[in-house]
Order: structure tokens, then sequence, then C-alpha cells
């Protein structure tokens, strides 16, 4: 009964002072909204440029070969070390912990025919476990090169999905003959489209990949350009590494610590960065959300004053006829927190509702699409929480402190 | 029921201190019907205040109903006023968006009382106020004298011994007044303490006992006289 007098009482003021309780409402709104919208972008954001990270590869290194920095066991620096196809058959065997392995041998500007059209495109020569690695995930009704492929010295080619609409137009290019630089291919299968950020040697979905052993036959290349691991899982990528360098310095006789020797790009640092950048970019978004949050409950602060020298009297009256200082504290604390709930819930709705739409402005493939998550939900609540306990502590306290004949103005 | 020994009550405002009263002794028993009357400055309203608990005297010793007022805790002091004391104010003190129901009930909320008890006790005293059919008015849609009967009957929601009425005569007609002064004669008929603040001495003449103050002392001089002037004045 006192909560439903407390009830009339806020929408009675709220009847009065209209203006005055939709800015304050207002600001509770907007903060939300600003809060919660931040929150999500840089959530979608961060979602989004992990995914195209994650185009290239999860839990990868790639190697290419250099030159000898330092002198080791009587052999001057300077000194070319390539590596071959049969190391990367050896360290498979030799380290478990490399869960994936492939050389690449890529050749650049090779003429394609179909029957469509004809253009130049990079043709690498990988081993089956390629698209494993590097998330290349053949489209229904194709596939990737397989071991038969390696085995048979197959013409058989996989084509990245950019190249498929370029050569066939629209067809199934499964089935379908591809002329490699005169020497006539079947296509096994085209790449599903990825998002991808990052690359050596060109997009994916730009190139046209085929069994190592086949690519040795028509290009009489022995030394591939770069050679690519998979860890079994992202704690133990360092030791796949190490493992991969200590196989290589111990064959190819150089200083392990030599780090100019082999040339070496660990994805996963980067990843880690754009995972670290992000968290930090998100806790920055949330500060901002929260210091608008915090100018929005000062308002609320305000407000409660105000409204608090209004009703001075009422105070009294209600102190007159045995309201505890309780009593009193609860009904400006209540008003205060409905008041921000209110706020807070219209722009949890507006919040929402903007990120519902969002998609449907075909901008997601620019910047992500903005996604609320549980936590940001209960982080936004919890500090609304706090803000409207903290807004309306301060008044509710002032109110319950007054002395009643003051209140009641009898003196 | 209200034994006031010395009592002082003094104001501080910024370096100017005023006092109010001046060491006021005042014993009213039960079922006593007593008018303070007195010039004005002369520290009615504020013994009114000091009787009700709305306020602490700075000196002196006040026991109402046995119990010592200047120890008690501010949440003793809000028991005693919702339990043992009624006001009635000159301005009628309603809440202004609840209706005469709710403002008659809200004393016995801050009591606990359950819903039912409440139903029940209010509306006995808005019938008994002649009120039973304005229930869900609100104190805009009545007029002065019933605004002053929604008081009264709030101001007896827990039964108090004792009832103070500031000038409740005051914002009203001849008539109403009439009807509210009425109203307080059956009160303390049926036992309530009465102690009323008024100029009117045509009011303070109906009651058992008036109480002079002046300069905020009680006033023990001609009491013809000072009857007299009241009157002129009224």
């Amino acid at each position: 009964m006192y909560a439903l007098l407390s009830v009339k009482q806020f929408f009675r003021d709220l009847r009065s002072q209209k203006l005055r309780t939709f800015m304050t409402m207002f600001g509770i709104l907007w903060g939300t909204v600003s809060i919660i919208l931040l929150m999500a972008f840089g959530t979608g954001m961060q979602e989004f440029q992990q995914k195209r990270f994650k185009g290239l590869g999860e839990n990868i290194c790639i190697f290419w070969p250099g030159v000898t920095s330092k002198p080791w066991n009587g052999l001057p620096r300077g000194r070319h070390i390539r590596f071959v196809s049969e190391d990367a058959t050896r360290i498979r065997e030799m380290y478990p912990v490399i869960k994936h392995i492939s050389p690449e041998f890529p050749r650049s500007n090779v003429m394609l025919k179909s029957h469509k059209n004809n253009l130049t495109a990079q043709v690498i020569g990988v081993w089956p476990e390629f698209h494993k690695m590097r998330n290349i995930i053949p489209a229904a009704g194709g596939r990737f090169i397989n071991d038969k492929d390696m085995e048979k010295k197959r013409r058989t080619i996989f084509i990245g999905d950019r190249l498929a609409e370029q050569l066939f137009a629209g067809e199934d290019p499964v089935g379908q003959t591809l002329q490699v630089r005169g020497a006539p291919f079947v296509v096994v299968g085209v790449m599903v489209s990825k998002d991808q950020n990052s690359s050596y040697g060109g997009r994916d979905n730009r190139n046209a990949y085929i069994a190592s052993e086949t690519f040795l036959t028509m290009f009489s290349r022995r030394y591939p350009n770069n050679m690519v691991i998979q860890s079994t899982n992202d704690n133990n990528i360092q030791e796949a590494i190490d493992s991969f360098k200590s196989y290589m310095a111990a064959k190819y006789n150089f200083d392990p610590t030599d780090t100019e020797t082999l040339g070496t790009w660990d994805v996963t640092e980067g990843f880690k960065f754009i995972t670290n950048f992000f968290v930090a970019f998100r806790m920055f978004l949330l500060c901002i959300g929260c210091l608008t949050l915090v100018t929005a409950g000062i308002g609320v602060t305000n407000i409660m004053n105000v409204v608090l020298e209004e009703r001075t009297k009422e105070i009294g009256i209600k102190m007159a006829l045995g309201a505890k200082k309780r009593t009193i504290m609860s009904q400006f604390m209540f008003e205060t927190v409905l008041l921000t709930c209110i706020g807070g819930s219209i722009g949890f709705i507006i919040a929402y509702a903007i990120v519902m739409v969002f998609p449907l402005l075909n901008l997601t493939e620019h910047i992500g699409t903005p996604t609320i998550h549980v936590f940001e939900s209960v982080m936004t609540i919890s500090i609304l929480g706090i803000v409207a306990f903290l807004s309306g502590f301060f008044p509710a306290r002032r109110a319950s402190n007054m002395e009643p004949v003051k209140a009641l103005k009898l003196f | 029921m209200i034994e006031m020994t010395g009592i002082r009550k003094a104001y501080q405002t910024g370096k100017i201190t005023f006092e109010a009263l001046r060491g006021v002794d005042i014993s009213i028993k039960e079922n006593e019907y007593i008018a303070i009357v007195g010039p004005s400055g002369s520290g009615k309203s504020t013994l009114m205040n000091l009787m009700g608990c709305l306020d602490k005297p700075t000196g002196g010793e006040f026991y109402l109903d046995t119990e010592r007022v200047e120890t008690l805790s501010p949440n003793q002091l809000a028991d005693i006023r919702n339990r043992k004391v009624g006001f009635v104010f000159q301005a009628f003190n309603l809440l202004p968006y609840a209706t005469a129901y709710e403002n008659v009930e809200l004393p016995l909320l801050y009591a606990g009382l359950s819903g039912k008890e409440r139903k029940a006790r209010v509306t006995e005293l808005l019938n008994r106020v002649g009120l039973g059919d304005k229930m869900a008015n609100k104190p805009t849609e009545m007029s002065g004298g019933e605004m002053q009967r929604v008081a009264i009957a709030r101001a007896l929601a827990n039964k108090p011994k004792l009832i103070l009425a500031d000038e409740p005569t005051g914002n009203l007609d001849t008539k109403s007044g009439r009807a509210i002064v009425e109203i307080f004669n059956d009160l303390w008929k049926d036992g309530h303490t009465i102690v009323i603040i008024t100029h009117d001495m045509h009011i303070a003449k109906r009651c058992q006992r008036i109480i002079r103050l002046k300069d905020g002392l009680l006033d023990t001089g001609n009491e013809e006289e000072e009857q007299e002037q009241s009157l002129k004045v009224a």
C-alpha cells in the first residue's frame, strides 16, 4: 500500500514536472544506450577482427628460408638455408605437438583458362592438410586436394571463390576442366567465402591450389617457399615452433638461437595482440559509457535534491504522523530506483532495437555485427544499480535526517 | 499525561539566538481539555511542537505519559507521534495526491496494521466525521471544513490519548469552525486529552482550562483583562 502511494506520488511528479522528469530519465536512457551500444559495437568489432584474423588460420606459424647471421661449428655466417618437403615429413613423424604441416610451392602469374574466361593467378602446390591449417573450407559438392592426388600426381585443382567467379562466371566449376599453363586440370572444389584480413602472397580467394607432387612435375622446383605448421592447441604453439627450429638447426647445422636463419611468422602473436587490444578498447568504451551514466546519475541526484526541497513539507507531515527515518529514506530511494529503472529499461529497449536493426544497414562487412553479450547486460545493470543507489542515497539520507518541525516549517 | 518543568527552547539563526520558551512549567492530566492562548510570538506553537514530540526542548524536563522525551531517539519519538499523539493543523496538512481514505490510512500503515484492520479503521473514522461518502475524494475536491475533518480522522487513526490542534478553525468559516469544535468536544467526552492552540476566546472558553503564554513564559497576570483583550482580537 505504501509502495502504491509512492508510485502514485512518482507519477504525480512525473505529470506535474514533465520536462524535468523527462530530462532526468533521458540522461539515464542516454547513458544506458551509450554504454550498451559502445560495448555491443566493441564486441562486434572484436569478433569481426578475430574472425578475419582466423581466416588466415588458427594456431599456425609460417616459416621461410633465410641466411645465417652467426658463425656456427666452424661454418661462416651468410649461408643460405633452404628446406625441402622431406623435412616436413620427418618433422610430422618426430613431433606430436605439430598437428599439421605443409610445404608451400607458390607460382605467380600462371595462365588459367576455362571455357569461359582466361586470366593469370597464383597457383600453389600444397599438401592435403594445408586447407585445415588455413581455414580453407570446400563448398558443398567439392573437396580439397587429397592423398590420392598427391600419390598419383593427379591434375586436380582447388580454386578460391573469387577466382571461380572470374573463371566460370556463376557456373559450378566442380568437375569442369581448367587449363593450367596449357595442361588440363579438373576442378575438384571451390573455397567457401571467408573473411581474411592478413595474408602472404595474396588472398586465398584469388589463389588456386594443386597437389605439391603435381606442382613439382610441372614447375621443376625442389625448394618450397614456405612451410606452415599448426600446433595441437593454442597453448603449445611455442613448443611447436621450437621443435621445428631445433630440427632445422640440427639438420642444416646452424645456431638454433640465430633468429635470422629462418623467417618466422607466429600468427597467434597477432591474434593475441588483437585480442588484448580489443580487451583494452572495450574497457575504454566501458569507461566512457560508465562516465556517461555517472553524469546522468549526478543529474538524478540534482533532481532528487530539487524534489526534496519541494517535498519538505510533505516529509514533515509524514514524520508528524509517525514515519520513521527508514520510511522516508526508502521512499526517496524507491523513487530514484524507479526513475532509473524506467530510464534504463527504455534505454535497454532502444539499444537492443538498434543492435537488431543494424545488420539490415549492410555495414557489418566493414565494422562487424554489434553483439550484446550477457556480460555487457549484467555489467550495465550493475552500473545502473550503483548509479541509482548512489544518486538516490544522498538526497534520501538528507530527507530522512530532517527535523520534523523544520520540515513542517512550524518554527 | 504531560509534565513539563522549566522547559526552554532556543532557536539559532546565524549568530542570533532566539529563545521561544524561557522556562515553562505545565502539567496536563489525562482527559483534560486545554486551550493555549497568547499573542503571536508568545511561544504557543513551539510549546505544541514540544508536546507533540516534533521537537526537543533545549532545557528542562518533559515527561509524556511517564516517558522522558529528551532522552528518546528520533525513531522512538516517531513511534510516540504515531501512537500517542494526533495532530490537527490549521493548514490541514493533507497529502494532496492522496485520497481522504489514503490520508487517514497513512498513520495506520506506519503502525504496521494489516490491510483488513486498516480498512475497518479508516471506514469507521471517516464515517464518524461524516465523510463516509467522500473516501475517494482528494483534498482538492473537498471544502476546508471537510479537509479539516479528514485531518481529525487521521489524527484519531491510532487511537492516541493526546490530540494537539493548532488553530484548527483558523482557515474555516464560522459554520465549519463550529462543527469542528463540536467534534473536539465529543472527542474529549470520549476520553481524549485535547490541547488546542487558539486565538479565538470563544473556543478557549469552552475548554476546561486556559494556559496563557507571553514572551515565552506562562502568563499569570490579570486573566480577566487578558480574556477581554483576546475577545477583542477575536
